[in-house]
């Protein structure tokens, strides 16, 4: 499956991420006693980890697992943080923004993180504190070793044609003032600066370090460009705080000795650091290793950037984000526009002048198409959110070995951009949780008699003013028992209350924050926090999550949303001269009935035949109480046949005006609920039209 | 030390009243009303406010005056208090005016015909004009409506 159509929704969503990591990390170093941040930094952390490994991002997805075990800790109360902790997240932080950066720019994200999953490994078996001072010898060992500043074979060969083809190569020895403070940050401004001109080849000690700011005070560069030293020069200096810049310009002379000069004036440095190497413990050796490997992978990272420049950069979907704010506005203002749109077709039509009419009418289809755009703009359907779950669930089901058929329907079923935007991460969660507690193992299956292969359905619909989500699983069940006792146990409820409760009621608890049934922590799901962040996401988005479950026969997990400023299509029709519209969704059909085949039953209620039953009429202008209507004195009357569940009514009406696309607008607050009435819309004349709610009138 | 107040100033029937200038967001001439069924009588329905949908109540029915005649004059005062937008259908509506807070007094048990509890108070303005200041949380409250409601049936 082509991943790249969801990657611009990815990387603003991991940015988003990382922004708010970085923002609650800090603010919990100010109270590192507030639990309730850790539980904030650990859902984002969570929720990234199970994006970046949809998307097929491992190392993002491993790094954040990791961060995820310390956090996890921390938030029972079984770790305190203290700075080495915070450094070394923070660090995670940066090197997973590295990593998404790098995605963002046509990289595959893979970078090499073992040395900064080895501390937080440290930390969760607790001995990093022992680690801390042999980390000081260690990290100082690295940096002598790490000044290599050989070039290899494929380095050479990329400078060596740069310079054939005509551009600047050089070696830049930058030196950072001895008071800066923020060393990585200005020497990352360095390389941003130095990125806008050229390509940076290779640097030294090799940019992973860097980024950890294990380097003293100077780093250097190899760098190939197009534009002249001497904007090169004044690029490096223009960042602040560094203080002096060497610049060599590397011939193709200059090149073919360069390894033989370095390694004679390395020879020296180099037995000072094979005694450091030896004086280091067992631990220092496997950093060591670490260390050049990671010097190779930012290597062949440089090399791969440098060969990316020569071809096209892989292109990626330019988006904006924009404030939905700024849309309510840009449709308001259209549809104020429509009003004197109207107004000028009425003026041009009595002026009658040829030019003002053709004007006039381009101007009308102009603002018709403006209209139409402006409204689509907010609604997507939710295919772009399920288009990447099939491939999720197959990953899945691979780690589990478990067989699972995967049926979605209603994908096209359209959403407002809000809730598009916020619903994804929730239909993760509840996925796989579905995968990993619902269904259940081949041999389980095949000892219950059902088929090996299990099936997840996910179903999209929309009733009325709703959109249902439904996710639908044939496995187990919910086991009413388990579920209590773990809430009993983790002081959820009390045992008194537990037995009164309802089924409804004990799934229920599946939500509460820091509830879970599985007994082992797997990378999919089973650490509690997958279904109350579902819960409150929903929520938020004004809808409500339900579980069905039979157990032994399967579960069904039913999200519903409000369709809150969607467009809907309708039905507008007319009673006398007031206009109403009434959502094409509940509408079964249309048509006539004679004022003789209207049959009267007892308390003057009418019926009607529709098909093999009876049905009864309603007359909307008496509900209505319509000052300029009544369908009791037509002889034909109209009908709209309206259905919600089994229940199905007939609805006089004066006049079908005819199918449109609205837009629902509140009543406003003093108006919260009208009988009947479900909101209004504004017809393109700037009327305002009141949208039936059918399902009342069914009650 | 009693701050200064600028009032909108509207009619209803033949006494003045006013609201305060920081609730008001705009004045508009009468335009198509959408009537709403099943709703207190005095909604007269819902307008389109530049795209937003507002209900809109005549203030003489909330009050329980007799509801006059739309003419020329008739304005709709856009009112934005207690997160609600209503528009209140008034005879005219002419002035703003400064006044000072201190120039407020408490309402007499009935002023035109309105209880006081949906006044803030009378204002004298010069040597013979009194402008009666509405109460808007009290205008706007729909619990008493409701309660109200419940006793008529």
């Amino acid at each position: 499956m082509d991943l790249n159509q969801y990657l611009s929704m990815f990387l603003d969503e991991a940015n988003d991420h990382l922004q708010a990591l970085n923002e609650h990390m800090m603010e919990l170093e100010n109270q590192p006693e507030d639990v309730s941040i850790v539980q904030v930094i650990f859902r984002s952390a969570h929720t990234l980890k199970g994006m970046s490994a949809t998307m097929g991002f491992e190392d993002l997805a491993s790094l954040t697992h990791e961060m995820e075990n310390v956090l996890d800790l921390v938030r029972n109360n079984q770790l305190a943080m203290d700075g080495f902790i915070f450094d070394t997240l923070f660090k995670s932080l940066d090197a997973l923004e590295g990593m998404v950066s790098d995605i963002a720019n046509g990289g595959d994200g893979k970078a090499d993180v073992s040395a900064i999953v080895k501390s937080l490994q440290s930390i969760v078996s607790g001995d990093h504190k022992k680690q801390e001072q042999v980390a000081a010898i260690e990290a100082e060992v690295v940096t002598e070793q790490n000044t290599d500043e050989r070039l290899d074979e494929f380095q050479r060969s990329i400078i060596e044609q740069s310079v054939e083809a005509g551009m600047t190569a050089a070696y830049i020895n930058i030196t950072l003032r001895e008071d800066c403070v923020l060393k990585a940050a200005r020497a990352y401004m360095v390389f941003q600066a130095l990125g806008e001109m050229g390509e940076v080849v290779k640097t030294s000690p090799p940019a992973h370090d860097i980024e950890q700011e294990k380097f003293d005070k100077g780093f250097s560069i190899f760098y190939v460009t197009t534009e002249s030293e001497e904007q090169v020069r004044k690029a490096v200096a223009n960042v602040s705080e560094v203080e002096q810049v060497e610049l060599q310009v590397l011939t193709l002379e200059v090149l073919k000795d360069w390894n033989a000069r370095i390694e004679e004036v390395q020879a020296g440095k180099s037995e000072v650091a094979a005694t450091a190497a030896t004086a280091g413990t067992a631990t220092a050796e496997g950093t060591d290793a670490t260390a050049k490997q990671a010097a190779k992978a930012t290597d062949g990272q440089a090399a791969k950037n440098a060969g990316a420049a020569a071809q096209a950069k892989p292109s990626q979907n330019r988006t904006i984000r924009v404030d939905i704010e700024r849309l309510d506005v840009l449709m308001n203002l259209i549809s104020e526009m429509l009003i004197d749109r109207v107004r000028l077709e009425e003026i041009a039509s009595e002026v009658k002048k040829s030019e003002l009419t053709e004007t006039v009418e381009h101007l009308v289809r102009v603002s018709g198409d403006l209209q139409s755009i402006v409204l689509k703009l907010r609604m997507v359907p939710i295919d772009v959110v399920f288009n990447r779950f099939p491939r999720m669930v197959r990953d899945l089901a691979k780690t589990l070995d478990k067989k699972v058929d995967f049926v979605i329907s209603g994908a096209d079923t359209e959403l407002d951009r809000t809730v598009i935007d916020e619903i994804g991460d929730p239909l993760v969660h509840l996925l796989r949780n579905s995968l990993d507690h619902g269904v259940e193992s081949i041999a389980e299956r095949r000892a219950t008699g059902k088929p090996e292969t299990g099936t997840v359905q996910l179903r999209a619909y929309q009733s009325g003013n709703h959109v249902f989500i439904e996710i639908e699983d044939d496995g187990k069940g919910i086991n009413r028992d388990i579920v209590l006792n773990k809430a009993i146990k983790n002081n959820v409820v009390t045992p008194e209350k537990a037995a009164t409760m309802t089924d409804e009621q004990v799934y229920q608890l599946l939500f509460a924050s820091g509830f879970s049934t599985a007994e082992v922590v797997s990378d999919i799901s089973g650490r509690g926090v997958g279904l109350d962040v579902v819960k409150s996401k929903i929520s938020a988005l004004g809808g409500h999550v339900v579980v069905n479950s039979k157990l032994g026969q399967g579960t069904t997990f039913v999200v519903q949303l409000p369709l809150t400023l969607s467009i809907l299509s309708a039905m507008l029709f007319r009673l006398g001269d007031e206009k109403y519209a009434i959502p094409l969704t509940s509408i079964v059909e249309t048509g006539l009935v004679q004022r003789e085949n209207i049959r009267r039953v007892h308390g003057g209620i009418r019926m009607i035949d529709y098909r093999d039953s009876v049905i009864p009429l309603l007359s909307l202008s008496a509900l209505f109480e319509c000052p300029s209507y009544s369908d009791f004195d037509e002889e034909e009357v109209e009908i709209i046949i309206i259905r919600k569940g089994d229940r199905i009514a007939a609805l006089a009406v004066d006049d079908f005006i005819g199918q449109n696309e609205i837009v629902l607008k509140p009543l406003g607050n003093y108006l919260k609920s009208v009988p009947g009435v479900s909101g209004a819309t504004i017809l393109g004349d700037g009327q305002v039209a009141l949208i039936v709610d059918p399902n009342a009138l069914l009650k | 030390m009693a701050e200064d107040l600028k009032v909108v100033v509207f009619k209803l029937a033949d006494e003045e009243y006013g609201i305060e200038v920081d609730k008001v967001q705009t004045i508009e001439r009468m335009m198509p009303i959408t009537r709403v069924p099943k709703t207190y009588s005095f909604i007269k329905g819902v307008i389109n406010l530049r795209g937003i949908v507002v209900p809109v109540m005549d203030l003489n029915g909330r009050f329980g005056l007799p509801e006059t005649e739309t003419t020329d004059q008739t304005r709709i005062i856009i009112v934005n208090a207690h997160e609600m937008e209503v528009g209140f259908i008034v005879d005219s509506a002419s002035d703003v005016i400064d006044m000072n807070e201190e120039s407020i007094e408490e309402a007499p048990e009935m002023v035109g015909g309105i209880k006081a509890k949906y006044l803030r108070g009378v204002a004298k303005i010069g040597d013979s004009r009194l402008l009666i200041m509405l109460n808007l949380a009290e205008v706007l409250n729909r619990s008493e409506i409701i309660q109200l409601e419940q006793l008529e049936v």
